[in-house]
């Protein structure tokens, strides 16, 4: 019955208005949810649809990240172009790698994952003539977006404002097109796969070949998202894709919900915004975060949606009379 | 005078190898009999140096007291590892992998910050017992007393494990673990019990092998998730689970990186990352290693 509202379309409307509020911290907080919400949906096609654990995410959404910023500022790219080259390169990287971690299983295709990642940072972090090693890469250009002021309605916004509805659209349009593929027969088989990979290439699915395909397509999508946060931050630095940030997207996914397509969504919301709160007060955010785990693993481990949707299931057993009470 | 300097590095390389062999065989006995890689394994050790320097502090005029604060920094990381285990870890036993993974990093973060909240973000260090201060001559090369020592004690410990593990019935447990758990429990052997024994074990080791690095090392936050991912590797290479495994995966670790640095001084860490990324393309168990079922 939920399938009936299109969610795409209320979140995409929801988010535009965050410019309305008239705060710059507003519009910042968001630019950096809408961003890492892809980086998160686009894991979950691994974590959440196909069963895959990466620990190497990261290494996509940097060089991503890499691409689009040194294309943009080295060569003078158009923003789109540049966007482009950075969703296709990091996709061709997991094609190669992922084709020899998806011959592994369970830890061994984690620790695999984590390997490749490692190396990639690893060389980003001391190849000193093309990546600036471990200064980075700094002034990025922001894209030319003045146009957007020129729509009616829209002008009177501050430069910020329009990257953030750049951003807000371009994410919103890769999480639809990644809903399609979750909600196609291809995504529907990957789901198969997580739950019985041995029946999946019983019924002839050539398991190795469709984990590849989803390991390519979220290398992508978060290359695209890296692309983004490289111009968002105005810099490029190899801690884009050192293991932690690879640890971070696995939690904000948990923490959302791995079984929901907009689980991610609400735990990159949920992480964001409390990173905001908390470390406004106290430099011990590592703790809060740890121990919010701790919370999830032991109170919640359906994460945020899961707890949402048994809260609401419950309450509609209660209009209804319950039966099972 | 090119073979003295190349076996000097040699003996860097086991000096490095045989630390990280202390650090990684905990890591690895966990996980043949858990399944679970314990990412705290790394805080462990992290704790166990501040603990080694917090006895010392208390201590302080007697410089001898290092063996004792080694000693009790162990003992105190022994018990940490017990009380996590009996009250939380074990709860997530029944649940998927995944959960547990995250338990353990969840420490990671917790147990990094209070770190940092009692002992503050400075380096800290620990001075070298005077019994072991001078060094020996080693065909030309250098070697300081304490790394002879810790060297001598590393395989005091390894073939001391390796008797356990073949000699007495508590290592037949953990082997049968290590093999089939679920048949291991269905014959009536206590596994409960066996699991908070090898954490604790596993913790001990943790705990002593950060002590003994505290003279040689500096006491930092954020020496946790440096070690972690170096015994990591020490332990695919070797294979999971496996013991002369990790014997084995930290003698090379210790030489690729030694030698590594000479040839590619830039890439000494790419060289030791595309070294799991091969072991795991052409042998995903290990170089000793069994293959999981």
């Amino acid at each position: 019955m939920s399938r009936r509202i299109p969610w795409t379309l209320v979140v995409l409307l929801l988010a535009l208005t965050i410019p309305w509020f008239g705060s710059r911290y507003y519009t910042f907080l968001a630019t950096q949810i809408a961003i890492l919400s892809l980086f998160a949906v686009s894991y979950n096609l691994l974590l959440g649809t196909t069963g895959l654990v990466s620990f190497g995410h990261a290494a996509y959404f940097g060089l991503g990240a890499y691409a689009t910023g040194l294309l943009m500022k080295e060569l003078n790219v158009p923003f789109l172009l540049a966007l482009l080259a950075g969703g296709l390169l990091p996709a061709a990287f997991a094609g190669v790698f992922g084709y020899f971690c998806v011959r592994l299983t369970k830890i061994y295709f984690s620790m695999l994952t984590l390997a490749f990642a490692q190396i990639v940072w690893a060389i980003c972090f001391q190849w000193n003539e093309v990546t600036g090693g471990d200064q980075g890469i700094s002034a990025i250009p922001y894209p030319e977006l003045g146009w957007i002021g020129a729509i009616p309605g829209l002008g009177g916004f501050r430069t910020g404002d329009h990257f953030y509805f750049a951003c807000v659209v371009l994410v919103i349009l890769c999480i639809w097109v990644l809903g399609r593929i979750t909600d196609s027969p291809f995504g529907r088989l990957l789901t198969t796969i997580r739950e019985n990979p041995e029946r999946a290439s019983f019924i002839g699915v050539d398991v190795r070949r469709y984990e590849l395909a989803a390991f390519a397509i979220a290398g992508g999508f978060a290359g695209v998202s890296g692309a983004l946060f490289g111009i968002f931050n105005r810099g490029v630095f190899a801690d884009f894709m050192f293991w932690p940030k690879s640890a971070e997207v696995l939690i904000m996914t948990i923490l959302g919900g791995m079984n929901y397509f907009w689980g991610p969504v609400a735990g990159t919301i949920m992480m964001v915004v409390l990173n905001q709160q908390i470390t406004s007060y106290t430099e011990y955010w590592p703790l809060v975060l740890g121990t919010i785990l701790l919370v999830l693993l032991f109170a919640f481990p359906g994460g945020l949606m899961g707890a949402l949707d048994a809260g609401a299931k419950r309450l509609r057993g209660q209009k209804t009379g319950g039966g099972d009470a | 005078m090119a073979a003295e300097f190349l076996f000097s590095q040699f003996l860097s390389g086991l000096t490095t190898a045989i630390f990280l062999f202390l650090v990684a065989s905990g890591l690895s006995l966990v996980f043949g009999v858990l399944r679970v890689l314990n990412f705290a394994h790394g805080t462990f050790y992290m704790l166990g140096a501040y603990l080694a320097w917090q006895t010392m502090a208390w201590l302080a005029p007697t410089k001898e007291g290092f063996w004792l604060a080694a000693l009790a920094a162990a003992t105190g990381i022994a018990i940490l590892g017990f009380v996590v285990e009996r009250l939380m870890f074990r709860h997530l036993y029944g649940k998927e992998e995944l959960y547990q993974l995250l338990f353990t990093y969840a420490l990671v973060l917790i147990l990094g910050d209070a770190a940092k909240i009692l002992w503050g973000t400075g380096q800290l260090s620990v001075s070298r017992p005077p019994s072991v201060e001078g060094s020996l001559s080693v065909f030309g090369a250098l070697l300081p007393g304490y790394n002879l020592f810790v060297m001598v004690l590393g395989f005091a410990i390894a073939i001391g494990f390796w008797v356990i593990l073949q000699r007495t019935s508590a290592g037949r447990m953990i082997r049968a673990a290590a093999m089939d758990r679920e048949m291991l429990g269905s014959l009536g052997a206590n596994v409960g019990v066996l699991y908070t024994g090898v954490f604790v074990v596993s913790s001990f080791l943790a705990g002593l092998s950060g002590a003994l690095v505290s003279p040689i090392k500096a006491i930092v936050p954020g020496m946790d998730v440096e070690i972690i991912v170096e015994a990591f590797i020490v332990v695919v290479i070797g294979g999971l689970g496996s013991f002369w495994g990790t014997f084995l995966g930290a003698l090379i670790y210790g030489q690729v990186l030694s030698f590594g640095i000479l040839i590619f001084p830039r890439f000494s860490i790419f060289s030791v990352f595309a070294l799991m990324a091969v072991i795991l393309i052409v042998r995903p168990w290990g170089l000793l290693g069994r293959p999981l079922k």
